[in-house]
């Protein structure tokens, strides 16, 4: 990798001086350290363990055009969830806050918000965009947020959304990734909750030649609730990557773990699941389950689950499954009178449907059902 | 004659589970095909639906005519043959509407009738359903996902009224139901029993045929028919169990 970073270094500190805005010199002085740990510790890599599998140095071939991020108002409390993102978790997180193009959406609180805030962050063909979300949600509130990319053209996305659960709040979080196949997607969420509080993640992936999620979820308080879903459905050479991390950091709280993958072609995909069960974090109930589906014989799916438990009075449960369409299955299908390409489809997207099929929203639901199909080339 | 099976030789893993059966089915007739354990009933079921595990040795399976043994699982069904299931498979995420829409309109496209939409298909597959009592919450549902067994079963009869198919295989469909699912489940069968129609039921116990009067009743050990008789002959099976005709297919 010393190539590339030798021939990106210039362009990048070049695209950098330009987003200093002067204006702010806490937010300034935040970027520059962010873009000091970027020059630290350069792109990915798959020599990092964490990177394993996932290359991306194909994307850093040709230059990017960086924005300049938008002025934005940064108030006191979410300027100190900013300095918290963990941007020494690789070169390209620490190069999203140093392009950090900031959004900061408050729900107030006791607030039940009715209507889905939608979120979309496309990038132009050739623009390498960082778009940096954080969403409070105060104590008491209950919010739905969808996250939508849809890049029509090659560009490249890599994109932060921090979200504070208050207290006794509630968050739903659906994140559609439904970009150009030519596209490239890094995406981090990072999720803290509160006291009784719920956060329910759906994250469906699509397009991009390359993606990859890392979603964090941090309890702070007792009481939490997570549910962190997940679908990719991937075919020609796609690849992606999610990475998922779940910390037990306090007693008695619940996450579920649900990711299914779909992958025909020379796919391939990465689902890397980390719970921690930190030592007085008793009570916890920890479950995870990964479960994919291979098309094609020249798909190919690398799965870890990676539990570090050390509590003994938890419920923890974890597994991991590689398959192909259930023979049986398919025979009563074809008993049925489906023909065998209607019968193979119409599994699959059943396959599918059971993340799909938790979507509260009925506009998303619709268009991902819709979505599914199209790529499965069948009407149902 | 609407089904022919000639001298079949037929099992799975290289195994001889039927050795030369025969059996003949007329249309509007009613078939009992009873037998102990490992006497070959399920394997004949399967056979006649097309499941690829098992191989069919020699002989021949005449459908209306046509080589029956020719035909893919999928052609047969849309052709009217249809098996309902010993343990009907579950399928996660796609719902019980969706699925039977499908086979109804693949069939349709099969014998040249008229396709139905989402909203025309669920008035027909109301009317359809009251024939198994069966509440249209189910069409929502995921096709048997968490049905229990009674629930499946009575699933698996509401296809066959939804397929109306010319020849109805029903494998052990009493196995598992208690007595007021068994009831519903028959009274099911006996409405949609017509002189176009034949029904082959394939059962271990004679209390489906208190509610299902067959035309004939078959007795299969061994891997062939070794006696045959009106419903009467369910009754003494009942009473004297398997064992004298089990001796008498040695």
């Amino acid at each position: 990798m010393m190539n590339t970073k030798a021939v990106l270094d210039p362009y990048f500190a070049e695209s950098f001086r330009a987003t200093l805005s002067g204006a702010n010199s806490e937010l300034d002085a935040l970027r520059e350290s962010a873009f000091r740990t970027f020059e630290s510790l350069g792109l990915p890599s798959p020599r990092n363990e964490e990177w394993k599998y996932t290359d991306i140095s194909s994307i850093f071939r040709s230059e990017w055009r960086m924005l300049k991020p938008a002025a934005t108002e940064i108030g006191v409390d979410a300027m100190s969830i900013l300095k918290r993102f963990k941007a020494d978790r690789n070169g390209l997180a620490a190069l999203n806050l140093a392009f950090a193009d900031i959004k900061v959406m408050t729900i107030p609180a006791d607030t039940r918000l009715a209507e889905p805030i939608e979120i979309d962050l496309s990038a132009a063909e050739d623009e390498m965009s960082a778009p940096h979300v954080i969403v409070i949600a105060e104590p008491g509130s209950s919010s739905t947020i969808v996250e939508t990319y849809r890049s029509s053209g090659r560009g490249l996305t890599n994109s932060a959304m921090q979200i504070v659960v208050g207290d006794n709040a509630s968050v739903t979080h659906y994140r559609v990734q439904n970009d150009d196949t030519a596209a490239f997607s890094y995406g981090i969420t990072e999720a803290t909750l509160g006291r009784d509080s719920r956060y329910d993640a759906t994250s469906i992936e699509l397009g991009c030649s390359i993606s990859r999620h890392d979603i964090d979820v941090r309890f702070t308080a007792e009481g939490g609730e997570a549910w962190v879903d997940g679908l990719y459905m991937l075919s020609g050479s796609q690849h992606h990557d999610t990475h998922s991390c779940i910390d037990h950091a306090v007693p008695n709280c619940i996450s579920h773990q649900r990711y299914k993958g779909v992958l025909d072609g020379r796919s391939r995909g990465v689902f890397n699941g980390k719970v921690f069960v930190r030592e007085n974090a008793h009570g916890t109930d920890a479950q995870q389950q990964n479960k994919n589906l291979l098309l094609s014989n020249e798909a190919r799916v690398d799965t870890k689950p990676q539990l570090e438990i050390f509590n003994d009075d938890v419920k923890c449960s974890h597994g991991a499954t590689v398959g192909q369409l259930e023979d049986e299955e398919l025979f009563y299908l074809l008993t049925r009178g489906l023909p065998e390409p209607l019968a193979r489809n119409l599994l699959t997207y059943g396959f599918a449907e059971e993340i799909i099929n938790k979507i509260g929203v009925g506009s998303i639901k619709g268009e991902l059902d819709a979505m599914v199909l199209n790529r499965l080339g069948t009407a149902i | 004659m609407l089904l022919e099976v000639r001298n079949l030789h037929a099992g799975i893993d290289g195994k001889e589970i039927l050795k030369g059966l025969n059996l003949q089915v007329n249309k509007g007739e009613v078939h009992a095909i009873m037998g102990p354990n490992g006497s070959g009933k399920s394997t004949l079921s399967k056979v006649l639906a097309g499941h690829p595990a098992y191989e069919v040795m020699s002989g021949e399976v005449l459908y209306e005519g046509k080589d029956l043994l020719e035909m893919e699982p999928d052609e047969r069904a849309r052709d009217g043959v249809f098996m309902a299931f010993q343990y009907p498979v579950e399928v996660p995420g796609v719902s019980n509407s969706q699925f039977l829409r499908l086979a109804y309109n693949e069939k349709m496209k099969h014998v040249g009738g008229e396709e139905l939409d989402p909203l025309e298909f669920n008035d027909y597959l109301k009317e359809k359903a009251k024939i198994v009592e069966m509440d249209p919450q189910f069409f929502k549902r995921s096709v048997n996902e968490g049905f229990s067994g009674g629930e499946k079963k009575r699933n698996e009869i509401l296809q066959m009224a939804v397929l109306e198919p010319k020849l109805a295989i029903l494998d052990e469909t009493d196995s598992g139901l208690d007595i007021d699912a068994l009831r519903i489940v028959a009274e099911g069968v006996n409405k949609l029993r017509n002189e176009n129609n034949a029904i082959i039921l394939v059962t271990h116990y004679q209390r489906l045929l208190n509610y299902i009067k067959p035309d004939i009743v078959h007795v299969l050990a061994n891997g062939k028919i070794v006696k045959e008789g009106g419903k009467d002959l369910a009754l003494e099976l009942e009473e004297k169990g398997y064992d004298w005709v089990k001796a008498a297919s040695i």
